[in-house]
Protein backbone atom coordinates (compact mmCIF):
# COMPACT_ATOMS: atom_id res chain seq x y z
CA UNK A 1 0.00 0.00 0.00
CA UNK A 2 1.49 3.91 -1.11
CA UNK A 3 -0.03 6.53 0.00
CA UNK A 4 0.82 9.93 -2.24
CA UNK A 5 3.19 12.44 -1.15
CA UNK A 6 1.04 15.06 -0.47
CA UNK A 7 -0.73 12.47 1.96
CA UNK A 8 2.40 11.38 3.82
CA UNK A 9 3.26 15.28 4.27
CA UNK A 10 -0.22 15.83 5.89
CA UNK A 11 0.00 12.87 8.09
CA UNK A 12 3.46 13.77 9.34
CA UNK A 13 2.84 17.16 10.23
CA UNK A 14 -0.79 16.19 11.99
CA UNK A 15 1.47 14.60 14.33
CA UNK A 16 3.83 16.95 14.85
CA UNK A 17 1.37 19.40 15.63
CA UNK A 18 -0.44 16.85 17.84
CA UNK A 19 2.72 16.10 19.60
CA UNK A 20 2.88 19.20 20.89
CA UNK A 21 -0.61 20.69 20.68
CA UNK A 22 -0.33 23.94 22.34
CA UNK A 23 2.40 24.68 20.13
CA UNK A 24 2.49 27.13 17.44
CA UNK A 25 4.57 25.62 14.37
CA UNK A 26 5.65 28.08 11.40
CA UNK A 27 5.55 26.46 7.81
CA UNK A 28 9.24 26.66 7.78
CA UNK A 29 10.00 24.79 11.30
CA UNK A 30 7.77 22.07 10.01
CA UNK A 31 9.48 21.79 6.21
CA UNK A 32 12.80 21.73 7.72
CA UNK A 33 12.22 18.62 10.06
CA UNK A 34 10.35 16.77 7.44
CA UNK A 35 13.12 17.76 4.98
CA UNK A 36 10.97 19.36 2.18
CA UNK A 37 10.21 22.79 0.45
CA UNK A 38 7.97 25.20 2.32
CA UNK A 39 6.00 26.12 -0.31
CA UNK A 40 5.20 22.64 -1.20
CA UNK A 41 4.09 21.68 2.52
CA UNK A 42 2.25 25.03 3.03
CA UNK A 43 0.06 23.73 0.13
CA UNK A 44 -0.65 20.73 2.40
CA UNK A 45 -1.40 23.07 5.62
CA UNK A 46 -3.57 24.92 4.35
CA UNK A 47 -5.74 22.04 3.41
CA UNK A 48 -5.46 20.71 6.98
CA UNK A 49 -6.22 24.38 8.02
CA UNK A 50 -9.41 24.67 5.65
CA UNK A 51 -10.90 21.57 7.34
CA UNK A 52 -9.71 23.23 11.27
CA UNK A 53 -7.45 20.22 12.28
CA UNK A 54 -5.52 23.20 12.30
CA UNK A 55 -5.17 26.60 13.09
CA UNK A 56 -3.98 29.43 11.43
CA UNK A 57 -2.14 32.01 12.76
CA UNK A 58 -1.51 35.13 10.35
CA UNK A 59 1.36 37.67 10.19
CA UNK A 60 5.05 37.85 10.41
CA UNK A 61 5.41 35.09 12.89
CA UNK A 62 2.08 33.16 11.92
CA UNK A 63 2.15 29.93 11.60
CA UNK A 64 0.11 26.88 12.17
CA UNK A 65 -1.47 25.44 15.58
CA UNK A 66 -3.02 21.53 16.08
CA UNK A 67 -6.96 22.27 16.58
CA UNK A 68 -8.35 18.62 16.56
CA UNK A 69 -9.03 15.90 18.99
CA UNK A 70 -5.95 13.86 18.83
CA UNK A 71 -8.45 10.92 20.22
CA UNK A 72 -10.81 10.78 17.52
CA UNK A 73 -8.84 12.18 14.84
CA UNK A 74 -8.11 9.08 12.95
CA UNK A 75 -5.84 8.63 10.17
CA UNK A 76 -8.07 8.46 7.52
CA UNK A 77 -9.94 11.58 8.48
CA UNK A 78 -6.85 13.16 7.15
CA UNK A 79 -5.54 10.68 4.09
CA UNK A 80 -9.36 11.17 2.95
CA UNK A 81 -8.75 14.78 2.73
CA UNK A 82 -5.67 13.93 -0.33
CA UNK A 83 -6.81 10.95 -1.42
CA UNK A 84 -9.24 8.07 -2.48
CA UNK A 85 -8.11 4.96 -0.72
CA UNK A 86 -10.04 2.27 -2.79
CA UNK A 87 -10.68 3.79 -5.91
CA UNK A 88 -8.57 0.57 -7.38
CA UNK A 89 -10.58 -0.67 -10.43
CA UNK A 90 -9.02 -3.43 -12.81
CA UNK A 91 -7.45 -2.00 -15.99
CA UNK A 92 -7.52 -5.02 -18.18
CA UNK A 93 -10.06 -4.28 -20.85
CA UNK A 94 -9.31 -7.52 -22.70
CA UNK A 95 -10.34 -9.46 -20.02
CA UNK A 96 -13.12 -11.66 -19.65
CA UNK A 97 -15.52 -9.48 -17.70
CA UNK A 98 -16.43 -12.63 -15.40
CA UNK A 99 -12.37 -12.48 -14.50
CA UNK A 100 -12.98 -8.04 -14.07
CA UNK A 101 -15.75 -8.40 -11.32
CA UNK A 102 -13.71 -11.35 -9.51
CA UNK A 103 -10.82 -9.23 -9.48
CA UNK A 104 -12.50 -6.17 -8.85
CA UNK A 105 -14.00 -8.38 -5.66
CA UNK A 106 -10.90 -9.31 -4.00
CA UNK A 107 -9.17 -5.54 -5.06
CA UNK A 108 -12.58 -4.52 -2.56
CA UNK A 109 -11.65 -6.53 0.21
CA UNK A 110 -8.21 -4.78 0.32
CA UNK A 111 -9.53 -1.54 0.36
CA UNK A 112 -12.14 -2.21 2.66
CA UNK A 113 -9.47 -3.51 5.41
CA UNK A 114 -7.25 -0.69 4.52
CA UNK A 115 -9.84 2.22 5.02
CA UNK A 116 -11.00 -0.07 8.59
CA UNK A 117 -7.34 -0.08 9.56
CA UNK A 118 -7.06 3.71 8.83
CA UNK A 119 -9.91 4.23 10.03
CA UNK A 120 -9.07 2.65 13.20
CA UNK A 121 -5.66 4.72 14.29
CA UNK A 122 -6.32 7.77 15.55
CA UNK A 123 -3.21 10.67 16.10
CA UNK A 124 -3.01 9.70 19.62
CA UNK A 125 -2.90 6.05 18.99
CA UNK A 126 0.39 6.83 16.55
CA UNK A 127 1.89 8.67 18.61
CA UNK A 128 1.96 6.39 21.63
CA UNK A 129 3.33 3.57 18.38
CA UNK A 130 6.04 6.15 17.43
CA UNK A 131 7.15 6.35 21.44
CA UNK A 132 7.16 2.85 21.59
CA UNK A 133 9.42 2.90 18.30
CA UNK A 134 11.49 4.96 20.09
CA UNK A 135 12.01 7.14 17.08
CA UNK A 136 9.97 10.39 17.47
CA UNK B 1 -19.01 13.99 27.84
CA UNK B 2 -17.46 11.26 30.78
CA UNK B 3 -18.91 11.21 34.34
CA UNK B 4 -16.42 11.95 36.83
CA UNK B 5 -16.44 8.89 39.25
CA UNK B 6 -15.31 7.20 42.18
CA UNK B 7 -12.42 4.19 41.80
CA UNK B 8 -13.07 1.40 39.42
CA UNK B 9 -12.59 -2.33 40.69
CA UNK B 10 -12.77 -5.29 38.19
CA UNK B 11 -14.07 -8.29 39.56
CA UNK B 12 -15.91 -12.10 37.93
CA UNK B 13 -19.52 -11.38 37.11
CA UNK B 14 -22.27 -12.26 39.00
CA UNK B 15 -25.77 -13.38 38.28
CA UNK B 16 -26.88 -10.17 40.21
CA UNK B 17 -24.85 -7.85 37.82
CA UNK B 18 -26.54 -9.28 34.55
CA UNK B 19 -29.55 -7.23 33.89
CA UNK B 20 -26.93 -4.19 33.93
CA UNK B 21 -24.51 -6.47 31.65
CA UNK B 22 -27.87 -7.13 29.30
CA UNK B 23 -28.25 -2.93 29.17
CA UNK B 24 -25.36 -1.85 28.42
CA UNK B 25 -25.14 -4.51 25.67
CA UNK B 26 -28.34 -3.28 24.66
CA UNK B 27 -27.32 0.36 24.16
CA UNK B 28 -24.29 -0.60 22.18
CA UNK B 29 -25.90 -3.03 19.85
CA UNK B 30 -29.57 -2.22 20.20
CA UNK B 31 -30.31 -5.41 20.76
CA UNK B 32 -31.31 -6.78 24.77
CA UNK B 33 -30.44 -10.84 24.81
CA UNK B 34 -30.78 -11.64 28.24
CA UNK B 35 -30.65 -15.64 27.43
CA UNK B 36 -27.59 -15.28 25.54
CA UNK B 37 -25.84 -13.13 28.93
CA UNK B 38 -27.09 -16.07 31.25
CA UNK B 39 -24.96 -18.53 28.83
CA UNK B 40 -22.46 -16.38 28.99
CA UNK B 41 -22.19 -16.41 32.66
CA UNK B 42 -22.86 -20.57 32.83
CA UNK B 43 -20.11 -21.12 30.68
CA UNK B 44 -17.66 -18.16 31.53
CA UNK B 45 -18.27 -16.95 34.59
CA UNK B 46 -16.12 -19.92 36.78
CA UNK B 47 -12.87 -21.41 35.41
CA UNK B 48 -9.67 -20.47 35.29
CA UNK B 49 -9.29 -20.12 31.15
CA UNK B 50 -12.41 -18.36 30.89
CA UNK B 51 -13.15 -14.75 32.34
CA UNK B 52 -16.44 -12.71 32.32
CA UNK B 53 -15.55 -10.01 34.17
CA UNK B 54 -17.46 -6.70 35.06
CA UNK B 55 -16.22 -3.20 36.32
CA UNK B 56 -17.79 -1.29 38.94
CA UNK B 57 -17.80 2.37 40.31
CA UNK B 58 -20.34 4.39 42.12
CA UNK B 59 -21.97 1.43 43.40
CA UNK B 60 -23.58 0.10 39.76
CA UNK B 61 -22.01 -1.71 36.82
CA UNK B 62 -20.12 -0.01 34.37
CA UNK B 63 -18.39 -1.95 31.92
CA UNK B 64 -18.31 -5.55 30.70
CA UNK B 65 -15.15 -8.16 29.35
CA UNK B 66 -15.33 -11.90 28.24
CA UNK B 67 -12.87 -13.83 27.01
CA UNK B 68 -11.12 -16.68 26.98
CA UNK B 69 -7.72 -19.28 26.65
CA UNK B 70 -8.19 -20.83 23.11
CA UNK B 71 -5.39 -23.69 22.12
CA UNK B 72 -3.85 -24.73 19.11
CA UNK B 73 -6.81 -23.00 16.49
CA UNK B 74 -5.18 -23.95 13.51
CA UNK B 75 -1.61 -24.47 14.81
CA UNK B 76 -1.69 -21.15 16.64
CA UNK B 77 -0.08 -22.07 20.22
CA UNK B 78 -2.00 -21.03 22.98
CA UNK B 79 -3.44 -17.04 22.95
CA UNK B 80 -5.77 -15.38 24.86
CA UNK B 81 -9.35 -13.84 22.97
CA UNK B 82 -11.29 -11.06 24.44
CA UNK B 83 -15.14 -11.61 22.41
CA UNK B 84 -17.28 -9.31 24.20
CA UNK B 85 -16.89 -5.67 25.53
CA UNK B 86 -19.10 -2.68 26.51
CA UNK B 87 -18.90 0.04 28.83
CA UNK B 88 -21.72 2.41 29.60
CA UNK B 89 -21.37 5.30 26.61
CA UNK B 90 -21.98 8.23 29.42
CA UNK B 91 -18.45 6.35 31.44
CA UNK B 92 -16.34 6.42 28.23
CA UNK B 93 -13.10 7.88 28.06
CA UNK B 94 -12.60 7.09 31.70
CA UNK B 95 -10.24 4.29 31.66
CA UNK B 96 -12.73 1.47 32.52
CA UNK B 97 -12.16 -0.55 29.28
CA UNK B 98 -8.64 0.25 29.99
CA UNK B 99 -8.75 -1.40 33.69
CA UNK B 100 -11.26 -4.66 32.09
CA UNK B 101 -8.59 -5.54 29.16
CA UNK B 102 -5.50 -4.86 31.90
CA UNK B 103 -7.24 -7.47 34.54
CA UNK B 104 -8.50 -10.48 31.65
CA UNK B 105 -4.88 -10.01 30.33
CA UNK B 106 -3.19 -10.77 33.54
CA UNK B 107 -5.89 -13.46 34.04
CA UNK B 108 -4.35 -14.68 30.33
CA UNK B 109 -1.36 -13.98 31.20
CA UNK B 110 -1.46 -16.86 34.53
CA UNK B 111 -2.80 -19.48 32.34
CA UNK B 112 0.75 -18.87 30.52
CA UNK B 113 -0.26 -16.68 27.14
CA UNK B 114 1.37 -13.81 25.89
CA UNK B 115 -0.65 -12.76 23.31
CA UNK B 116 -4.06 -11.40 23.40
CA UNK B 117 -6.74 -11.16 20.17
CA UNK B 118 -10.15 -10.10 19.25
CA UNK B 119 -12.08 -10.22 16.30
CA UNK B 120 -14.33 -6.83 15.87
CA UNK B 121 -16.45 -5.90 12.86
CA UNK B 122 -14.34 -3.37 10.63
CA UNK B 123 -17.22 -0.94 10.69
CA UNK B 124 -16.95 -0.78 14.60
CA UNK B 125 -14.84 2.19 14.90
CA UNK B 126 -15.45 2.83 18.40
CA UNK B 127 -14.32 -0.35 19.61
CA UNK B 128 -11.45 -1.15 16.78
CA UNK B 129 -10.01 2.55 18.03
CA UNK B 130 -9.80 1.24 21.74
CA UNK B 131 -8.09 -1.72 20.72
CA UNK B 132 -5.68 0.28 18.73
CA UNK B 133 -5.37 2.50 21.43
CA UNK B 134 -4.35 -0.46 23.45
CA UNK B 135 -0.87 -1.02 21.24
CA UNK B 136 -3.14 -4.34 19.81
CA UNK B 137 -1.85 -4.05 15.79
CA UNK B 138 -3.29 -7.07 12.83
CA UNK B 139 -2.62 -10.58 13.84
CA UNK B 140 -1.33 -12.96 11.44
CA UNK B 141 -4.54 -14.34 10.76
CA UNK B 142 -7.43 -13.33 8.31
CA UNK B 143 -10.92 -13.90 9.54
CA UNK B 144 -13.17 -15.44 6.38
CA UNK B 145 -16.49 -16.22 5.90
CA UNK B 146 -19.49 -17.67 3.78
CA UNK B 147 -23.04 -17.73 3.27
CA UNK B 148 -24.24 -20.93 3.67
CA UNK B 149 -28.19 -20.32 4.08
Amino acid sequence: MRLQKNTLLALYSMLEFAAQPARQLSVAEIAARLRVSPHHLAKVLRALGRVRLLDSVRGARGGYRFAANARRVTLMDVIGLFEDVGARAPRARRAPRAAEQALAQVLAEIDQTARATFGSVTLDTMLKLIERRGTG
Amino acid sequence: MHQEMSAIRTRKALRADLAQVVEIDRQATGLAKPAYWTGILRRYGRGARRRFLVAEGDGRILGYIVGEVRDWEFGSPPCGWVFGLGVRPQSREAGIATAMLAAISAAFRRQGVATVRTLIARDNRLVLSFFRSQGMMAAPVIPLEKEIG
